[in-house]
């Protein structure tokens, strides 16, 4: 496997920025921002927990333009980066669900309840693991990948239904995301404005993280399809 | 019918060698030859037809229908309250799984046989024979829904003949079957595929299913319009998306 | 050959699963009207080849013509004028052999009025015309392929595909097939049949391939090949493939 040194310097750089970048964002997030009024202390795991659903939604919305533009051109290629998205998306949508816990169980004193944003986070996990699932049920890889491309876009569904769930049913009990309500009680623009801050911050740091984790998926990938053509080209000259 | 159909304005261009490819002239639309609706009636029909003369899917979803409603009833000893709540999420979990079943067949049997080759053969537009197949896939748990809607309201004790509810019912099945019928022509190429249907399809389908059973439960308690209504705008909007899914979609999984 | 006259025209066609090249740069004409058997031995892509011809596999690459349409993009027009019959009755074991016909009749968008008449017509043609009610499920081997080949002639294709249309037959429903496929053929119709009994694909057919390393390995005239050499001209041809 060769790629370009340029784009791999490129990797590498961003490799390295994202995580400066992951590291600057839990400094803001564990020390630069106060504590929030109501939730106190707990709130501060929030930053991580947006940051890493934006980075699942960017992912599998990447997954359906994998999806479309392998359909249209039947380059594996974009297989191999549908695929990357939806592995790095699965593990970004755990941490949401997993943060998401974690701040559940001080607040709302339980570890899961089916309220409808929890419960539309989890269905999108389980559509994502099911794509994977699927794969790996279907043994011809044009078949495969074409399968995989369908129902990448298919699954993609499930992520637009942890959108709309929230205008269906404002009743729910999850916090709207970043608005006023979580402003300092003495209604302080510094404070407010902190939170904002290290809340964009924290969605730039995920969206830079995805983007890198994809790129070392994708290569990843590339060299296990590279061994296993090797494997079967020595295998036949044996 | 002639013949050899004379494709008049592709001989010039076939002469012309091989490395003109009239087909990709600009703009051209491929019609196929069959009418869609035709070929979308002709499917369902087949499939309605061999049904009514076999049997088979019918009487196995049916008789499961009555096992699950039993099962439910018996470990589920509620009283008329509970019943009232319990009753729409009965149904729903009853409709998905039955319809599992005729799901799962439906397509199998024709790929076995090799009668899905036969349909592919013929001049239609593939979304067609997906419509066909959908609309065949549909009536039969549409009749499991009918039948489970009166099994309810006798063993639950719950008026479930509402207006509303049947509505409810048409669109939460229309999701359904459609992701369902879409779903189905890809876990027949898996292996264990039995297993693969439900894993790929249930996520898929959750959010319509969710929503029916909410939109049911508000409807059976006679709460007011704004607790059923937005829960009947995601099914319309879901069935929409599945429906354009399995038009635009189809195509790809059926060819190799 | 001009073009007009080449109902059907492949050129460099290869056909991959993963990483097993099935079809490497085929090339083959067939002129209207000629009866062609396509040899060769299990695995060598003939029911691939036949497959793509039917606009059910796509060609990794290589360009397919068929009356001038051309494959994949022109699909439907092919389907409308090709007749496929396989070793898979391709029925509906559950609807009655009418019902089949009149359900593929639609399919093939044959007008209303001449439906009923030309699902009869063809019924009587391969003899199963005072079984018609009867529903598939009950008929031997012999009467599913001859139903089969019903279906297939139904609605007047000009080009007809036949991989391996005797498995499973006995001799005598062998016999009655080698009668209607020689009638069938008649009339300006283009065959492709695969076969593995190499006598038989010799007397049917005008002219006679041998598919061996996913290629047209021989191609001749039938009048140009002795029938009782052929067996070991098939040995030589596809034998070299198999100990390479
Ligand atoms: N859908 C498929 N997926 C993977 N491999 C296939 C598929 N269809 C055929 N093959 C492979 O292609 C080769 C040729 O098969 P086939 O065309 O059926 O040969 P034949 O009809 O000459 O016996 C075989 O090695 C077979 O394993
Ligand atoms: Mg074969």
């Amino acid at each position: 496997m060769t790629y370009s040194d340029s784009r791999t310097r490129l990797l590498r750089g961003l490799t390295i920025a994202a995580v400066v970048l992951f590291v600057i964002g839990l400094y803001l997030a564990l020390f630069w921002v106060g504590p929030e009024r109501q939730q106190g202390a707990a709130q501060r795991i929030f930053y991580v927990h947006l940051g890493s659903f934006l980075g699942s939604f960017i992912a599998f919305g990447a997954a359906v333009v994998a999806g479309i533009a392998y359909l249209r051109t039947r380059n594996p290629r974009w297989d191999t980066f549908g695929l990357a998205n939806v592995e790095v998306g699965l593990g970004m949508a755990a941490i949401t669900i997993v943060t998401g816990m974690t701040w559940a169980r001080p607040i709302w004193n339980t570890w899961w309840t089916w309220d409808p944003r929890l419960t539309s986070v989890a269905i999108m996990w389980l559509a994502y693991a099911a794509y994977l699932m699927l794969r790996s049920g279907i043994e011809d890889p044009e078949r495969r990948q074409r399968f995989a491309a369908v129902y990448g876009i298919i699954a993609f569904a499930s992520v637009l239904f942890t959108i709309i769930i929230i205008r269906v049913r404002p009743d729910t009990i999850h916090p709207v995301v970043a608005g006023p309500t979580q402003a300092d009680p003495t209604g302080s623009f510094e404070v407010a404005g902190r939170i904002r801050d290290t809340l964009f911050f924290n969605l730039f740091t995920f969206a830079v993280i995805t983007v890198v984790l994809v790129w070392h998926r994708i290569r990843l990938e590339n060299l296990i399809q590279h061994v296993m053509r090797r494997k079967l080209e020595v295998l036949s000259e044996l | 019918m002639s013949a050899n159909p004379e494709p008049t304005t592709h001989a010039v261009s076939a002469a012309e060698g091989a490395i003109a490819r009239p087909a990709r002239r600009a703009g051209r639309r491929h019609r196929p030859l069959t009418p869609f609706w035709r070929a979308v009636g002709a499917v369902a029909w087949k499939d309605l037809r061999a049904e009514m003369r076999s049997r088979e899917l019918i009487n196995s979803m049916v008789l499961f229908t009555f096992m699950t409603v039993m099962v439910f009833s018996l470990a589920l000893e509620l009283d008329k309250e509970a019943r009232q709540t319990t009753v729409a999420g009965v149904l729903w979990v009853t409709i998905v799984f039955a319809g599992l079943i005729g799901l799962g067949r439906s397509l199998a049997a024709e790929k076995d046989r090799g009668s899905l080759d036969a349909l592919l053969l013929t001049p239609i537009d593939r979304s067609a024979l997906f419509f066909g197949k959908m609309i065949g896939n549909l009536l039969f748990v549409l009749v499991i829904a009918l039948v489970l809607l009166a099994l309810l309201t006798v063993l639950f004790n719950v008026t479930l003949l509402k207006p509303l509810l049947i509505v409810v019912m048409v669109l939460g099945t229309v999701g359904f079957t459609t992701a369902g019928t879409l779903l189905s022509s890809m876990s027949v190429h898996a292996r264990a595929r039995e297993a693969m249907l439900p894993i790929i399809l249930m996520p898929v389908v959750l959010p319509v299913l969710i929503s029916a059973v909410r939109a049911s439960v508000a409807i059976l308690e006679g709460l007011p319009r704004d607790d059923w209504f937005p829960w009947i705008q995601l099914l319309v909007v879901a069935d929409a998306i599945f429906l354009a899914a399995g038009y635009g979609l189809f195509d790809y999984v059926v060819e190799e | 050959m001009s073009a007009a006259e080449r109902t059907i025209e492949v050129r460099a066609l290869t056909k991959t699963f993963g990483l097993n090249p099935v079809l490497r740069g085929l090339d083959l004409d067939v002129p209207r009207g000629e009866f062609l058997t396509l040899l060769g031995p299990n695995g060598s892509g003939k029911t691939t080849l036949l497959r793509i011809l039917g606009a059910l596999a796509r060609p990794t690459s290589g360009t397919v013509r068929i009356g001038g349409w051309e494959l994949p993009d022109e699909a439907e027009f092919v389907r409308a004028q090709l007749g496929v019959v396989s070793h898979l009755p391709l029925l509906y074991d559950t609807l009655t052999a009418e019902e089949n016909l009149l359900f593929f009749a639609r399919m093939y968008n044959l007008p209303r009025e001449a439906r009923r008449e030309r699902v009869d017509t063809v019924l009587r043609r391969v003899g199963l015309a005072r079984r018609a009610r009867d529903v598939v499920a009950t008929y031997s081997r012999g009467m599913q392929q001859r139903l089969a080949i019903a279906r297939a002639i139904l609605h007047d294709p000009a080009v007809l595909l036949l991989d391996e249309p005797y498995t499973g037959l006995d001799q005598d429903a062998a016999a009655l097939l080698d009668e209607l496929l020689r009638e069938v053929a008649i009339g300006g119709r283009t065959v492709i049949m695969t076969t593995h009994d190499l006598r038989r694909g010799h007397a049917l057919a005008d002219r006679i391939a041998i598919l061996s390393r996913g290629k047209i390995a021989f191609d001749a005239p039938c009048r140009d090949v002795n029938p009782d050499a052929l067996p070991a001209l098939y040995a030589d041809t596809t034998g070299a493939a198999t100990t390479r």
